[in-house]
């Protein structure tokens, strides 16, 4: 796809922003440093998120996956600056450099239009059902942008349109509602809004659960080369495990509000080190999957109600032992080279074992 | 042969220029499973919408136990015993869920609806942890729960109504794999003590060979293929489908190369006058 006006620069592309520090200048390679982020929601006894390190360097794919209710959104979100009402933060997350959580109204507007961008989880929720989807798609760029970013009706109106185009749709869509569009279409639409303004950094929250898996590929293959051109580092949640083991460099595990296995996507699928990460490969039906029974995890997360000392998989884990209820395991590097970290005090038990953890 | 428990009959929608779905025929058994896969935009949500009620069909018939599905129900009795036929649990849980209501009082309304002499409350627990919700989710607000949560409360208020026929379009999608396994084998579990019927909607192959018996692929409205699900994903005979079972993700994957075969599909074919919005798609 050809580029409108705001094509900015290509940032050169690291390979592992994981190590990069954050020395507070755009010059920095990591494009999102999120820092020992912990969130306390009103009447829980349990942070939601709890101490979550995470980091995408600029032109990096990294994969979050985990529990339903685990806190990958929230996560996410808060790149953005986006945390529920009545939420209380510790830790920083930094955006090129710049501390979201620290920034007044103006500065987090600016970070929104100019800098991050996220595709929602549930595009109906996010749309406002009465605007057309050409105006949803050109509002931002054209009303939020000020000065010599602010870009003309007709310039906002041909990027969409080349951006649609981008993923396979047509400049028809711009004249419909919402409702007039089936689910598969409007996340593509969700996918070119979030690309409007050139994003150095894109969440992607499950951005094609929603599509068939012709259109998904046409989408990786899309979100592939914006990566590949201009350095966007891309945040992918996702529950497809396949999916994230082929496009992610990196692979965040989360449960229970914590990041419980985090590594290179190739190690961490073959050889996971967490019982939950290994129990999760375990109940993915796949097209070799014979019908019949899946090998589901037992039980269910911790409710937020409830305080967790110790390890929070501890009631589901077919490895727990006595020290598990007790200490909260750390993460702790678990094979030689690039960085894979485990937060389990057994993880030297599923050595050479692949999945070896059944229901 | 005993009547088929559900039964589509060439149903035709347009919207406006657009042929929605374009004779669309098959048959579930009492207590089968059928899936129907295919594209972005290739009518299988108005399908199942039609099927519900929700949309009404230009052309065709939806037959429950041989019996005609009445466009239109009347009175209440009339309503609620239609209701009780076939439910649907919806691709966007948030649009489906009312936002000022919670959790248990979703569950509570539908059971006092349907089985006015029971009391509620037992039924609510065991739905809400059939489905893998704890008690902090009984009394929340839709938008205090994660997507997953949210699908799952929607799951349990179709279960509440015990319904003959349950439409599951994208049901499972927002769920993690192992909530996921989770509610796959409870639908498995019901359908084993129950003659229940399933309409199974879904992107995911591996989800489709799991759940269903059988299975239909649909492209711009009409049937492309059809046959037991296992012998359509090991040997499928048209090549939408085969480019479909390449293009789920695996070692190797590529999804440009995908992207190139799913364009050469299209191109040799006419395009239809009626465009559906999505330009790249296989004709
Ligand atoms: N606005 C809110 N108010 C109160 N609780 C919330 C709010 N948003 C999310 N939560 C709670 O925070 C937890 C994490 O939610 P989050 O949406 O991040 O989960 P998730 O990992 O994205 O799950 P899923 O895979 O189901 O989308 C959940 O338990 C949810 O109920
Ligand atoms: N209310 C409506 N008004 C106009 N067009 C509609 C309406 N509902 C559906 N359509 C069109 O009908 C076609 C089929 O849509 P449908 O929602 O059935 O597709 P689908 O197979 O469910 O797709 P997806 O996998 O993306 O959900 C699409 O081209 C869509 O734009
Ligand atoms: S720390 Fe214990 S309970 Fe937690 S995952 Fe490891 S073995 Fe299981
Ligand atoms: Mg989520
Ligand atoms: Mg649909």
């Amino acid at each position: 796809m050809t580029r409108g006006p705001m094509t900015r620069p290509p940032r050169p592309a690291s390979a592992n922003g994981s190590t990069a520090s954050a020395n507070g200048s755009t010059g920095s390679t990591t494009t999102l440093d999120v820092r020992g982020l912990r969130v306390t929601l009103p009447g829980t006894a349990r942070p939601v998120l709890d101490g979550i390190d995470l980091t995408v360097g600029s032109g990096e794919t990294v994969a979050l996956v985990g529990e339903s209710g685990s806190g990958k959104t929230l996560t996410s979100r808060s790149a953005l600056g986006l945390l529920p009402p009545g939420a209380t933060t510790e830790g920083t997350v930094l955006v090129e450099g710049h501390d979201v959580l620290a920034m007044d109204a103006d500065r987090l507007r600016a970070l929104r239009t100019d800098t991050v961008a996220m595709i929602f989880q549930d595009p109906r929720a996010a749309l406002n059902p009465l605007r057309r989807i050409g105006d949803f798609l050109t509002e931002s760029v054209c009303s939020a942008r000020t000065g010599d970013r602010a870009m003309g009706r007709s310039a906002a109106t041909a990027r969409a349109v080349e951006l649609l185009d981008a993923v396979g749709l047509d400049d028809s869509a711009l004249k419909k509602y919402p409702s007039q569009v089936s689910g598969g279409m409007l996340q593509r639409v969700m996918i070119a809004a979030a690309l409007m303004g050139d994003p150095a950094l894109l969440l992607a929250d499950e951005p094609t659960t929603a599509l068939d898996v012709t259109t998904q590929a046409e989408v990786i293959a899309l979100l592939a080369r914006l990566r590949e051109r201009f350095g966007t580092g891309l945040l992918f949640v996702t529950h497809d495990l396949d999916l994230a083991a082929a496009i992610s460099d990196r692979v965040y595990v989360m449960y229970a509000g914590r990041i419980v296995e985090t590594g290179p996507a190739e190690t961490l699928f073959a050889r996971p080190r967490h019982p939950y990460t290994a129990a999760l490969l375990a109940s993915t039906p796949r097209l070799t999957t014979p019908g019949g029974r899946l090998a589901a995890i037992p039980g269910q997360p911790p409710d937020l109600r409830t305080p967790v000392t110790g390890c929070a998989f501890a009631a589901r884990c077919p490895l727990a032992t006595e020290v598990c209820d007790e200490h909260a395991p750390a993460p702790l590097q678990v094979s030689e080279g690039p960085v894979h970290l485990a937060a389990c005090h057994h993880s030297d038990r599923l050595v050479g074992e692949g999945s070896a953890v059944d229901a | 042969m005993p009547e088929p428990l559900l039964q589509a009959v060439d149903l035709r929608r347009s919207f406006g220029t657009v042929h929605a779905v374009d004779g669309v025929s098959f048959t579930l058994p009492e207590g089968g499973s059928l899936g129907i896969v295919g594209g972005s935009g290739s009518g299988k949500t108005t399908t199942a919408r039609i099927v519900v009620g929700l949309e009404h069909a230009d052309a065709g018939e939806v037959r429950v136990r041989g019996r005609a599905r009445p466009s239109r129900a009347r009175g209440r009795e009339q309503r609620l015993a239609r209701a009780r036929e076939v439910q649907m649990v919806f691709q966007d849980p948030y649009l489906s869920l009312d936002p000022r209501t919670g959790v248990d009082q979703v569950l509570r309304e539908t059971l006092r609806l349907h089985f006015p002499d029971r009391d509620p409350e037992p039924r609510i627990r065991e739905l809400l942890d059939q489905v893998g919700l704890g008690t902090r989710a009984a009394d929340a607000l839709p938008r205090q729960l994660s997507g997953g949560q949210r699908q799952r409360v929607a799951i349990a208020r179709a279960l509440a109504v015990e319904p003959a026929v349950l439409v599951l379009d994208e049901a499972v999608a927002a769920l993690d794999v192992s909530v996921q396994a989770q509610i796959l084998n409870l639908l498995a579990d019901i359908r084993e003590q129950t003659p229940i019927g399933y309409l199974f909607i879904t992107h995911d192959l591996g989800v489709v060979r799991c759940v269903t018996d059988e299975v239909i692929v649909m492209r711009h409205g009409s049937v492309v293929e059809a046959g037991a699900t296992a012998e359509v994903l090991a040997a499928p005979q048209h090549p939408y489908t085969r480019l479909l079972l390449d293009s789920v993700p695996h070692p190797g994957w590529n999804p440009d190369r995908i992207a190139a075969a799913r364009q050469e599909l299209t191109s040799p074919l006419a395009q239809p006058t009626q465009h559906t919005g999505g330009r790249s798609e296989p004709t």
